[in-house]
């Protein structure tokens, strides 16, 4: 067995880098671009003195003036400065499901025959990638028991808004837009479950959950009625409890003629286990960013897979892969009049598709299975770990298990202490862990944190971060402003001003209005 | 234990480390968590998935099979264009967006993830300068989400829920405007392109702009190349009434065209992948929206804005969510909008970008593309049958060339190119009509004379 150890001399690089602009020395070149031939700019003539007065640029952009090595430098320390998932044990990101990216893919994804690729070339210069796309919706259809998949949206909110457009179109065509209206979610579904339709023009109703914290079945009938145009539920939820009524939810919602989607945003756990097709879900979104080990990109690039009964196929995205019975080629069809059009441009993040692909066919049917399977059990051996420290408790589903990751509440530690959530989170860092996700807001759950140690971690790294919370709770104890300046190792410090980030006069997003508000 | 599946991204699938923690919780299989899951709707047969490629040679042996089937614009000469843009992508760039530490990270805070906040601040710093706005989004999907994003923030700055569209604008593009911005704006009114000149018909654009017009959004240059320059007077149309004025804009032209906001832009978005982005069959995008801070448009923004802020420690950049309450991440459905996971990678790579090309190579860069793209346009105009330029006010990277002169249709001439390794231009003839058999070609500075030539030369084999 390989050694369980808390890095408790861990350091991250600190450069106190200073901004790009800074480094700045007029005249200085980082690249230079190649000029065109002789030949070619003569017979072009001045094409820029010749430009209108009106669109030529007559102030230089003031960005900055850097040589080639320090401009790498300066970007090799940010990423110095920087705790990617593939560096440490990120289970800290609860719901985000931050497995390994595995490298091949990477060089996979910067090949000639993929990387200098353009959407629009020939689809018999296509084949290649499209049978990809079509290969990977073959996979998502396996996994979900859903007829028709869509890979065109960029990220799992962006699928959840694809899913609410149908849903929308569908009610168009119905000619019942105008009194169906409303969309059902809860409270532990993510907050774009309510944010996606809310975008696409529907009303919002959130159900709070029972007192043991499961969705309220209850509350749900009283709400769903002629009125509810569709239900959103991630199942399990953000809590990682896992509805055992969803059928009875999706049956509710059907009897009042609404659609059902499942956010399987928390579906690594079910891969192989349930789909979400047999609990009656008319519609369904994986982020491939998540559970099919992409890398997340510091937020994106990302696809949401979404997927649907083949009632709702007609209004998928345009345009859709398909492989011709006779011949075996691939194509892109357009003429898909009841679609909701273009949803994302092109083919949607087509080296995510790649990447999720390659992951997939890296695992097989026993490997998806596989990743399920060791998501719980990891998920549940961090639980009997965790469980043991002072101060954090697991609320609701008492005597339940959770699935694949568990939202705790550091209340009981906080309210001995003083030391809250927000000091804890920052406090990890110091121990070459990310910091871990509390939770969306509002904290239903008080002085949360959402652990979700999937298949990824060994063992002995679920001891690690145990550990470290562990320690971390007794330091709340004894050293209670250790806890609260922290973090301490990390590339920077405690943020000292966090009300000027909300204040007009104070806040600065761009260099630019940096220079302008601070005087500097 | 010989036969025993251990896969290499899954330390605790080996048999015994099962055991021993299956035997700390108490339980003796995986199937006593499942049990949360009623048992009728338990999966009971086999995933039918392909097998898997069991070690990672096989898997690279699989997909340099499919890639056989794929030609690229390194193997070809391509000439297409419409938002994804075969530009260089300069090594630092690649390696930057390839180090794990950028590429694997997500939301961690601002401590341990320090350097993903200054490279992403430094970002929309740099894209702030071209185009002389001072709040600039972390990067939306691409640019039809950011133009879709810049008419809902119009719709929300007027409490209006009209909007103008100019026609110059891809149609895929303006699919994608029309579905995201319904509930707030359920229809469009477009604005005529003028035929010959390829600029905003401003007489048009005067008898459609009322007082119920939230935001009049164009392209510059147009989806047709076309460099519109006549920003100054459509602002005055637009503003007489009150309303805002949107544009998409290339950025990699900014270094020789006039910054959005020096002729009335309030809202400028745009796609940041031909800034040092592979194309990767489109999926290199990131949109970018930008607007003066002033709170009347950051309060409308849906994005994540991360701002620069003290520390506990003197003189220590630090960074934190400006105005974090607009975000769905903070007030769910009484948001602006939704956020999610959308194309923050490609922000960095862009920021990496215009700080090795500063602004002479943003000015060098763009020179060296009108050139190209005037030679090529000349050359071609030269040959029996063909017209290029269609529009005649100047252009930028792309222009429309029209075949009607030789008898042939676009689809017979690209078919013809394909079969000497060149890409011909985007067959305009489904989306406009109007335009005849006409295609859209693209220009950068990957294209050299002997590219270019071999074009004109195929052409003259072809026609």
């Amino acid at each position: 067995m390989g050694i369980t150890k808390v890095r408790k001399n861990f350091h991250q690089a600190r450069w106190d880098e200073p901004m790009i602009f800074e480094l700045s020395t007029p005249g200085v070149r980082g690249i230079i671009p190649p000029a065109a031939e002789a030949e070619v700019a003569a017979a072009a003539g001045d094409v820029v003195g010749k430009l209108p007065e009106s669109i030529r640029r007559k102030t230089p952009p003031a960005l900055p003036e850097v040589d080639q090595k320090r401009v790498l430098a300066h970007y090799l320390h940010l990423s110095q400065e920087t705790l990617g998932s593939n560096l440490n044990a990120d289970m800290s990101q609860g719901t985000c499901t931050m497995k390994y990216n595995p490298r091949i893919n990477e060089d996979l994804a910067m090949e000639s025959r993929f990387a200098n690729v353009h959407p629009w070339q020939d689809e018999d210069t296509l084949q290649g990638i499209l049978e990809i796309y079509w290969g990977m919706e073959q996979i998502m259809k396996a996994v979900s028991g859903m007829d028709r998949f869509t890979l065109q949206p960029g990220g799992g909110a962006h699928a959840v808004f694809t899913a609410a457009s149908i849903i929308r179109a569908y009610w168009r065509d119905k000619g019942e837009l105008d009194t169906r209206d409303e969309v059902v979610t809860s409270m532990f579904s993510h907050p774009c479950d309510a944010a996606s339709p809310h975008t696409a023009g529907f009303k919002i109703i959130t159900l709070m959950p029972k007192e043991d914290g499961y969705p309220d079945l209850e509350a749900m009938k009283s709400v769903v009625g002629p009125r509810t145009a569709a239900i959103f539920f991630t199942n399990p939820e953000d809590t990682g409890i896992y509805n055992p009524l969803i059928e009875e939810f999706v049956k509710v919602a059907h009897e009042a003629g609404a659609v059902c989607f499942n956010d399987q945003a928390n579906g690594n756990v079910l891969m192989g286990i349930a789909r979400t097709r047999d609990a009656g879900f008319d519609l369904c979104h994986y982020n491939l960013h998540k559970t099919f080990g992409t890398p997340h990109g510091g937020s994106g690039p990302g696809t949401g897979a979404m997927g649907c009964r083949e009632e709702f196929a007609k209004y998928l995205p345009y345009p859709t892969v398909e492989k011709d019975p006779a011949t075996g080629r691939f194509y892109l069809d357009y003429d898909r009049p009841e679609s909701i059009g273009k949803i994302k441009g092109f083919l949607g993040s087509a080296g995510v598709v790649l990447r999720a692909y390659c992951w997939a066919m890296a695992m097989g049917p026993e490997g998806l299975r596989e990743t399920a399977e060791i998501s719980a059990l990891n998920n549940n051996y961090f639980m009997e770990l965790v469980k043991r420290i002072p101060g954090v408790s697991a609320p609701y589903a008492e005597g339940h298990r959770r699935l694949e990751e568990c939202r705790w509440s550091w209340q009981p530690l906080t309210e001995e202490t003083g030391v809250g959530t927000d000091d804890i989170l920052r406090r990890v860092g110091d121990f070459g862990l990310q910091h871990y996700w509390s939770s969306h807001h509002p904290w239903v759950v008080p002085e949360p944190m959402t652990i979700e140690p999937c298949e990824t971690f060994a063992k002995e790294e679920l001891e690690e971060y145990a550990a470290v919370l562990a320690q971390i709770a007794e330091e709340a104890r004894t050293d209670p402003e250790l806890v609260k300046q922290s973090p301490h190792k990390c590339a920077t410090h405690k943020r000292a001003a966090e009300e000027e980030l909300d204040d007009p006069t104070k806040w600065a997003t761009t260099w630019k209005a940096y220079k302008r508000k601070i005087g500097k | 234990m010989a036969d025993a599946e251990v896969f290499p991204y899954i330390p605790n699938s080996v048999p015994e480390v099962k055991a021993e923690m299956l035997k700390a919780i108490g339980i003796s299989s995986v199937e006593d968590i499942y049990a949360e899951i009623p048992d009728r709707l338990r999966f009971k047969g086999e995933l039918q998935v392909p097998p898997r490629c069991k070690s990672e040679y096989e898997l690279r042996r699989h997909i340099d099979d499919l890639f056989a089937k794929n030609k690229d614009c390194k193997e070809y000469i391509g000439f297409l264009g419409g938002g994804v843009y075969n530009h260089y992508a300069p090594s630092v760039v690649t390696t930057i967006m390839e180090r794990d530490e950028f590429l694997t990270s997500y939301v961690g805070d601002a401590y341990a993830d320090h350097g993903k906040w200054m490279a992403q601040f430094e970002y929309a710093s740099c894209m702030a300068e071209l185009l002389e706005m001072d709040a600039v989004n972390t990067p939306t999907y691409d640019w039809g989400m950011a133009a879709a994003t810049a008419i809902r923030m119009g719709a929300r700055i007027t409490s209006r829920d009209e909007a103008l569209v100019c026609t110059a604008v891809s149609p895929d593009r303006l699919s994608c405007m029309k579905n995201y911005a319904w509930s707030a704006v359920p229809t469009f009114t477009m604005v005529k392109t003028d035929p010959t000149t390829g600029l905003v018909d401003l007489k048009d654009l005067e008898e459609k702009m009322t007082d119920k017009v939230a935001v009049f959004y164009f392209e510059n240059p147009s989806f047709f190349g076309v460099i519109e320059h006549q920003g100054a007077r459509i602002a005055e149309i637009v503003h007489a009434k009150g309303g805002v004025v949107a544009a998409g804009v290339d950025p990699i032209s900014l270094g020789v065209l006039e910054a959005p906001a020096k002729y009335g832009v309030e809202i400028a978005v745009g796609d940041v992948q031909g800034l040092g982005i592979a194309m990767s069959c489109g999926g290199g995008q990131g949109g970018f929206v930008a607007t003066q801070d002033e709170p009347k448009y950051f309060g409308e923004f849906p994005a994540l804005m991360f701002g620069i802020t003290p520390t506990i420690v003197e003189g220590e950049y630090g960074f934190g969510e400006a105005l974090f309450e607009r975000t769905s991440y903070g007030s769910r459905e009484k948001a602006k909008d939704f956020l999610g996971t959308m194309a923050q990678l490609h922000g960095i790579g862009a920021g990496v970008y215009l700080a090795l090309m500063g602004p002479k190579g943003m000015a060098e860069i763009g020179e060296g593309i009108m050139q190209r793209s005037a030679y090529l346009a000349g050359r071609l105009n030269g040959l029996k049958g063909i017209k290029a330029p269609v529009f005649s006010a100047p252009f930028f990277k792309e222009f429309v060339v029209n075949f009607d002169g030789t008898g042939k249709t676009v689809a017979d001439v690209n078919k013809a190119l394909l079969e000497r390794k060149i890409f011909g231009g985007k067959d305009l003839s489904t989306w406009f009509p109007e335009l005849g058999q006409s295609a859209l070609y693209c220009v950068t500075e990957v294209h050299t004379k002997d590219d270019l030539d071999a074009l004109v030369g195929a052409l003259e084999e072809v026609l």
